[in-house]
């Protein structure tokens, strides 16, 4: 067995609690980090059609005990949130938070792709963050510009040394996104980044697309709602050029328009919120309907395996019936 | 003898329990109160499956559960309630179950109508929001009629979601602003071709993406407290502002400034993005997220403040998806016809201490 994990008692909802606020909470230890096997190899293969169960199929002596293949969920987001918080409990700069919150996303990045998780979506930079102080927005386009940069840099050198078979047998212990097989994809208002950002984007998901790893979704510049808008006015456009007509917009149509028609499993499955804020704060609107949503009390650079892990345990026991079916 | 002692007890008690929440309210009052709540009403079934009830008494004890919540509501000074009685997935459950809640609710349309109905007491204005026309026909006529019967009332109002879905509110949000937005391109063209091209061309810049962004920075740059009552009221300027013709230089107040704060923030390559889409968007007006929130079904209402969705589970299924993007979601885990006083003191004291602490956050920032 890869994991040992100690037993928790886990409900199928968190409690119904008082949350204090969480900057005024000591600082939290680490969690002690699960030991995994160096020899852990897995075959990415095609998806099963499963609706419930991760695409990718995975051995089943590499899951934790307690989890089921076929209850993973297929399509995971993530809001990362709680990172300034992190730094300020230690008396860091904000920038260290959001250093640490990156790490926490590798590794985080690195557990999906163990699992055969198909897609993860991260809430990278919201709308609503364009009105944070202006040396904090550099300092994050900055972080995100070098994180893309690196992985190109990676992804060049890796290409020129690797044969085909190599790349389809993956090792687990990545030390660069490029490592497993990922496909990268962008989501959200790109006219507001600069152009160099931009032309990186464009580069990286060129050079990721026929990845057939784990899909990562980083929503940058984005909003639920503007993702609906822009859906819409492509769809005016439609109306306008006389190709539809009003009364012929139906879900399907908004679906196809959404940036997330960059993936074949667009609604997540689960999403998790850190930090203990209870609200999803405009990220993919139309996409969480029927989501299970999972709202962890530590901060997102706390947020390692298992918290992880304890998020998938909960979603494993949530019954979902979609307003149809009998209780 | 021992039941009038009994019914006596009952009454002290009942008396004592009134009194004691109208203190608790008072000192709630004291903070922020939420000016709109919302409810998932999940559990009904598994209640009845649990006190051994017959089928469908679960939705009965619902709607007791509801009037109750109303009340309280009501005396705290809650404005809006909306709840999710009946989802259009919901029509997917077997054939006497979807007839058993048509009946219960055509019954209690009824009874909330009467003269000495909690709605008249309180002055209760009635909203049925959702695809009417997929209700039969009696429960239709009597949704309009109990809409129509309350809309001069204005003490508290109740929106009762029945063959909802956000889906569906949204499509029908996007078929209306398609609509509307062919119809601001044929006058457009119109005015065009009879005033020459200098004058659409000047309505076209106004109408592009410019006035995407001034909306989205109106709506963005307030404290998530503030922004559910505030960027209403930005959206409504600019809705009206559009309207009447008047351009967006008209736009006034923390708006502006907003925007121009924002754009001065901006690096190089956005002022570029923008001014492409400038060039390319004067050829016709696009549709904005005003024109998409005013073609809404909750467009009578401010968004929710809290979000309440009972039964444990931890889910939106479909319910406001719009309208709670900044929204807060409690789930206890009891079940509706389960719930309390407490669980609304619960929601309204969490509710307070993140309105401080956001509040504190702007001031520091």
């Amino acid at each position: 067995m890869l994991f040992s994990l100690s037993p928790t008692t886990l409900t199928s909802s968190p409690r119904f609690k008082f949350h204090s606020c969480p900057h005024l909470l000591p600082p939290k230890p680490p969690p002690p980090r699960l030991r995994a096997s160096s020899q852990a190899h897995h075959v990415i293969l095609e998806d099963s059609g499963s609706f419930a169960g991760a695409g990718a199929a995975v051995e089943e002596n590499i899951l934790p005990a307690g989890l089921r293949t076929e209850s993973l969920p297929r399509h995971v987001a993530l809001v990362m949130d709680g990172n300034r918080r992190w730094a300020r409990l230690r008396g860091l700069p904000v920038g260290s938070g959001y250093e640490a919150g990156v790490r926490s996303l590798r590794a985080v990045v690195e557990l999906c792709c163990k699992l055969g998780i198909r897609v993860l979506s991260v809430f990278a930079f919201s709308s609503e963050n364009w009105f944070r102080p202006q040396v904090e927005v550099e300092f994050l386009m900055e972080l995100f510009e070098r994180g893309m940069r690196d992985e190109m840099r990676s992804l060049l050198r890796h290409s020129l040394n690797q044969s085909k078979m190599e790349r389809i047998l993956i090792c687990i212990h990545g030390f660069g996104l490029h490592l497993e097989n990922i496909r990268i994809s962008v989501i959200g208002d790109s006219s507001k980044l600069s152009r160099s950002l931009q032309e990186l984007i464009t580069r990286t998901e060129e050079a990721t697309k026929t990845n057939y790893g784990l899909q990562l979704i980083v929503a940058v510049s984005y909003s639920g709602q503007y993702d609906i808008v822009q859906a819409c006015q492509k769809i005016a456009v439609k109306v306008k050029d006389g190709l539809i007509e009003p009364n012929d917009i139906n879900e399907s149509l908004i679906e196809q328009e959404l940036e997330t028609n960059c993936t074949k499993f667009p609604y997540p499955d689960l999403l998790i919120r850190t930090s203990g804020e209870l609200r999803i704060s405009n990220f993919l609107l139309w996409q969480l309907a029927y989501t299970e949503l999972f709202f962890a009390q530590s901060l997102w650079p706390d947020f390692g395996e298992v918290e992880f892990l304890e998020a998938l345990k909960a979603f494993q026991e949530r019954h979902r019936r979609y307003g149809g079916r009998d209780f | 003898m021992e039941k009038d002692r009994g019914d006596s007890a009952n009454q002290f008690f009942g008396g004592f329990g009134s009194f004691l929440r109208k203190c608790i309210f008072r000192i709630l009052s004291m903070g922020p109160i939420p000016n709109h709540i919302a409810f998932i009403m999940d559990g009904n079934r598994r209640y009845a499956k649990k006190q051994g009830m017959e089928e469908g008494a679960g939705h009965k004890a619902g709607f007791l559960a509801l009037m109750k919540i109303l009340c309280y509501c009501y005396e705290l000074g809650v404005k809006y309630l909306t709840v999710y009685a009946f989802s259009i997935e919901n029509f997917k459950r077997k054939p006497e179950e979807v007839q058993s809640l048509m009946d219960l609710m055509l019954e209690k349309i009824g009874e909330l109508l009467k003269e000495e109905s909690v709605v008249n007491q309180y002055g209760i204005r009635l909203y049925f929001i959702g695809n009417l026309n997929l209700l039969s026909e009696p429960v239709r006529v009597a949704a309009e009629k109990a809409m129509a019967a309350t809309a001069k009332n204005t003490k508290t109002v109740l929106l009762i979601c029945v063959a909802y879905t956000s889906y569906d509110e949204i499509v029908h949000a996007v078929q209306e602003s398609c609509k509307e937005n062919r119809n601001e391109i044929e006058t457009l063209y119109a005015s065009k071709v009879s005033n020459g091209v200098t004058e659409g061309v000047e309505e076209g810049e106004i109408n592009g993406t410019t006035e995407h962004d001034v909306q989205g920075s109106c709506e963005n740059s307030l404290s998530e407290s503030q922004a559910l009552n505030t960027t209403r009221a930005c959206n409504g300027v600019i809705g009206v502002e559009k309207k009447k013709g008047v351009t967006l230089r008209a736009i006034q107040g923390s708006c502006e400034d907003k925007w121009d704060e924002a754009t001065s923030r901006t690096s190089n390559g956005v002022t570029e993005g923008v001014a492409d889409s400038k060039k390319k968007q004067w050829m016709h007006p696009t549709i904005k997220l005003v024109d998409i929130e005013k073609n809404m079904y909750m467009g009578v209402a401010p968004d929710p403040e809290i979000l309440i969705r009972t039964s444990g589970e931890n889910r939106l299924s479909n319910f406001l998806l719009w309208q709670t993007t900044n929204c807060p979601l409690y789930s206890p885990s009891a079940l509706w016809p389960e719930i309390g006083l407490w669980h609304l003191i619960w929601a309204v004291l969490n509710f307070q201490q993140s309105h401080y602490y956001f509040e504190k956050k702007r001031k520091q920032s």
